[in-house]
């Protein structure tokens, strides 16, 4: 079948998908955009957490098909807006600042519940953050400098002074490839 | 281009020196997602492979039938073991494990064939159409049943070098450690405690599945894109399997989402390797999370006999113990685990008499070997568990008598091995101690809800099973000893290579090594040691992969010291050749180039005064240096057979913990509210990254306490792999952690460093499990305490 939806403000389209495949596959696999990550694939680990029209899913639990017509925020998309090209969200440069990334591979998931949770919260108590990201596991680092980053983002967000600098230099990813399956 | 999402080079530029908190330099492709995982990698025409595993636990093959999955659209490839071309079995010690099951299976999801498909799902649906005729042996599950007469040998006609000295076939290897006059040191004792304990099955569950790319090369040979701990290693064990000469298997690192030791064995990259020879097209290999869980091997579930004799005021005069490890049905590293259950099984203590024997068996479990703390972990939660008996047989505070025992620089190890550097075993204990205590019942002053009550502060949190009733408190501690490195004479090294240059006017530095970056920052380390030494600002990190030297393996806490210290080596003898130059081209104009100490710093040749002689652009010119140079930490020698004597160990490392749990009496629910860490790290490389790897090591070993275990029954299958029934801690399970960090040098090691990574899993584990006793006063031998352990039900 044919899918199509928007995805970090941009029309896509895949064909040939297979029913059985689920939103995360076809961003992972069909549409080149692998930022959204494939832990558990059945509900348990928020690896793969993705806003769906502003709701805050796990891609892997939603199929394709359910995603026709709709508006999916990635990872990918989380700094669009909010500052200079190639700069970072709030909650991205929080999480670096904090060392709250270790091997990193929980830390999409983890951006797209904070921020949510700070869109709807911006101050959120420690049991506030505790219970909205105690979907999303972590194995690396127990959780106390993801903690710090959350309120980090939010303390910096209440002083007005989000930075959205570039951070380190790192090397442009390609951010355009060809897409499998197209 | 055919291939995406392949490693790239990480550059940075000044973000601090050995010492400082610099960040990660992969952090910000980490949070963009832009980073390359293993299981992100993409080439073009690309198949997916996927395994068929054995339903049994033990069982013959009787026959194999391919044909129906063959015929299934847009299959490939299915192999069998008939189809391996070279060498069919494989092992990080012993090559013991069948690349497919040929005659028999030994455990339950034992790799049986292999499907390459245009789509993961078209893979795993043919493999379900391979018709494997299964006739079930009898099980051997433990030490009575491995042991017993004619029991099973599972692996008949041993060669390995342990099997002389083994005292059944079914064990892997033994390893005593005595030392001391028992007979006389029992008639010293007066006070005697034993007690047994028993450790479940652990695993890893890092949140990266195992994956990787298979790209079959023009050369014949193939390049593996793969997440590994060690890409060496696997390449040794690949080349005879595929048949190819080593130069013809080349292994590039690709993004690690965890490793913890569950990547130390192969699990995919052999099959992914021999699918993409066989198809000619590159094939991806994703484990589901359910096959991650039998995919890789566990930490050895254990059973521990101890007997502690002391001097009615609390000195040690003998320890005994037994440590009975099930390694599974392979190898894997049981015997390197046996080594440390052995060695490190007294504890960090004082003790000149002691008898401890720890052995890993050949069962028909699932495959154990490395995961975090590596037999350390098992013994800990024993010794200490036993520290407290014996505190409260002598009604001493448990503390009081952790420090009164507790070994100090200079003691002597039961192997005899001299403690060579700071050992301040008492001086942790004292920090976690001296804390203060976080405030009781703190549901009814929590802020938050407006309504000064939050029942998420409480065991069973919004499950709303209790609003306070029934809920008490208990405190415990323990400290624990690892050693750092490879160890019993292994000759364990590193590699490093550094290039300096100067490009557009700007000295750059690149270091290229093949340390497998899992999440630990081995990178930030690197480019913070070559900023120090080398005094650049911009420093590029090479793709970790195979056409450098080995830099060993990410685990045994090793990394930072290792290729740590091969980086900053290599990098003072670029220094050398700098200044070499500089002297050769630049001498005459400065008398200061004849001086000694100079150094290099922002950019320039200085003098040890700090006065500048000349800009790296200046001495280099377009000249590059590029080296590339061995690091090895001092040698040690094996373990005697007998008596395990012997300086079997590299550095040692030391934590302490103090936990603060609320224990839900009635329903046995527990909430840890505090888990408080002192180490001594030798030097904090970087502080934050050394909190960080002391919080997630704590919060594993709080894991094993509470929740995680591989539940192995119903014909020794595994019964929970998922993370619905696999419970590894969340956000809510997780205390405040508190954190006091010692730097007390240890001279034999780069910088005076210590590793850190998991002496932090040790104590954690028995001082959770000491709290809830204090809360309860239940007896609780086993991890992980469940419910039904606290209500007796």
């Amino acid at each position: 079948m044919r899918v199509s939806f928007t995805v970090n403000g941009r029309r896509h389209e895949a064909d040939d998908v297979w029913e059985g495949e689920s939103l995360l596959f076809v961003l992972r696999e069909r549409l080149g955009l692998p930022g959204s990550k494939n832990a558990c694939e059945q509900g348990e680990c928020g690896s793969c957490t993705v806003r769906l029209d502003g709701e805050v899913v796990c891609a892997c639990l939603v199929a394709a098909g359910q995603a026709q017509g709709r508006e999916v925020r990635t990872v990918e998309g989380l700094a669009d807006g909010a500052g200079p090209p190639g700069g970072l969200a709030p909650i991205q440069q929080a999480f670096v600042d904090a060392g709250a990334v270790q091997c990193g591979f929980c830390t999409p998931g983890l951006l797209v519940t904070a921020d949510a949770l700070l869109e709807r919260q911006p101050s959120p108590s420690d049991a506030d953050i505790r219970e909205a990201l105690s979907g999303n596991l972590c194995r690396c680092t127990g959780y106390e400098k993801i903690l710090d980053a959350v309120r980090l983002a939010a303390a910096r967000s209440a002083a007005g002074a989000a930075p959205t600098a570039p951070g380190p230099e790192a090397p442009p990813a390609p951010r355009s490839e060809p897409e499998p399956g197209e | 281009m055919d291939i995406l999402r392949t490693p790239t080079d990480l550059a940075q530029r000044g973000h601090g020196g050995v010492g400082e908190s610099a960040s990660r330099p992969d952090g910000v492709l980490k949070v963009t997602g832009e980073f390359a995982y293993a299981s992100d990698l993409w080439a073009r025409d690309m198949l997916w492979g996927h395994t068929l595993r054995s339903p049994h636990a033990h069982a013959e093959i009787v026959s194999v039938d391919t044909t129906e999955a063959l015929s299934v659209p847009g299959v490939h490839a299915v192999l069998t073991h008939a189809d391996l071309p070279a060498a069919t079995h494989y092992g990080l010690e012993i090559p013991d494990q069948p690349v497919l099951a040929g005659d028999v299976v030994r455990y339950h999801g034992e790799p049986v064939a292999l499907v390459a498909a245009d789509h993961p799902e078209t893979a795993r649906r043919a493999a379900a159409r391979i018709r494997v005729e299964y006739a079930e042996l009898p099980l051997v599950t433990d030490e009575s049943t491995a042991t017993a007469p004619g029991a099973p040998v599972l692996h008949p006609n041993r060669s390995d070098h342990y099997a002389d000295r083994v005292p059944h076939p079914n064990v892997v290897h033994h390893q005593p450690v005595r030392r001391g006059d028992l007979a006389a040191a029992k008639a010293r004792a007066e006070v005697v405690v034993t007690g047994e304990y028993e450790l479940g099955m652990q695993d890893q569950a890092p949140l990266g599945p195992e994956s990787g790319l298979a790209v079959p090369a023009e050369d014949g040979g193939v390049d593996l894109y793969v997440a590994t701990q060690w890409l060496h290693v696997d390449r040794e064990q690949l080349a005879p399997v595929l048949g190819l000469p080593r130069e013809l298997v080349r292994l590039t690192l690709s993004g690690v989402g965890g490793a913890f030791g569950a990547r130390e064995d192969l699990s995919m990259q052999a099959h992914a390797c021999l699918l993409a020879l066989r198809t000619g097209r590159p094939v991806k290999m994703v484990y589901s999370r359910d096959e991650s869980f039998v995919g890789h091997v566990h930490r050895h579930p254990a059973r521990l006999r101890y007997e502690h004799g002391a001097t009615r005021d609390g000195r040690l005069v003998y320890v005994r113990g037994r440590i009975v490890l099930d390694g599974g049905a392979y190898a894997s590293s049981s015997p390197a685990v046996v080594g440390n259950a052995a060695s490190l099984g007294l504890g960090p203590y004082v003790c000149d008499t002691v008898d401890i024997e720890a052995l890993a068996l050949y069962t028909n479990n699932p495959p154990c070997g490395a995961m975090r703390g590596f037999g350390a972990v098992q013994a800990c939660f024993a010794y200490e568990s036993q520290m407290d008996r014996l505190a409260a047989e002598l009604g001493m505070d448990p503390v009081s008598l952790r420090q009164l025992n507790a070994m100090s620089q200079g003691a002597t190890m039961p192997t005899g091995q001299p403690v060579d550097a700071p050992a301040p075993v008492a001086e942790l204990l004292r920090l976690v101690r001296d804390r203060p205590l976080p405030p009781p019942r703190q549901w009814e002053t929590a802020v938050g809800t407006g309504t000064g009550f939050d029942l998420r502060a409480l065991p069973g949190g919004l499950s709303n099973t209790t609003r306070g009733e029934g809920v008490v408190r208990g405190v415990g501690y323990a400290v624990g000893i690892k050693n750092v490195g490879f160890s019993e004479g292994y000759d364990d090294y590193s590699t490093a290579r550094v290039r300096l240059e100067v490009v557009n006017g700007e000295p750059v530095v690149l270091v290229h090594t093949a340390m497998a970056e899992v999440g630990q920052g081995g990178v930030t380390v690197q480019a913070q040691i070559a900023r120090t030494e080398l005094g650049v600002a911009k420093v590029v990190l090479h793709p970790a992969d195979t056409r450098v030297g080995s830099a060993g393996s990410t685990s045994a806490s090793r990394q930072t010291y290792m290729t740590g210290g091969a980086v900053r080596n290599t990098c003072l003898l670029v220094r050398e050749e700098v200044l070499r130059l500089g002297r050769e081209r630049l001498g005459d104009t400065h008398p200061g180039w004849r001086g000694d100490g100079l150094w290099l710093r922002d950019g320039a040749v200085v003098t040890a005064g700090g006065e500048v002689l000349a800009d790296l652009a200046q001495v280099l010119g377009d000249d590059v240096i590029d080296l590339e140079r061995e690091f090895r930490h001092r040698p040690t020698e094996p373990l005697d057979p007998e008596n395990g004597q012997g300086f079997g160990h590299v550095q040692y490392s030391f934590c302490a913990h103090r936990a603060v749990v609320e224990v839900d009496a009635e329903l046995g629910l527990v909430k840890v509210v505090e888990l408080a860490a002192a180490q001594d790290v030798g030097r904090a490389m970087n502080p934050q990254a050394v909190v960080g790897q002391i919080h997630g090591g704590s919060v594993q070993g709080l894991g094993l306490a509470v929740m995680e275990e591989i539940v192995v029954a119903d014909g020794a299958r595994v019964r929970n792999p998922s993370f619905t029934d696999y419970l590894i801690p969340t956000i809510l399970d997780t205390p405040t952690m508190p954190v006091d960090v010692l730097e007390l040098a240890d001279e034999h090691a780069p910088y005076g460093l210590r590793g850190i990574g998991e002496a932090p899993t040790l104590s954690s584990t028995p001082a959770v499990v000491a709290a809830i006793r204090a809360a309860t006063g239940l007896a609780l031998r086993r991890v992980p305490v469940r419910p039904e352990h606290l209500t007796g039900t």
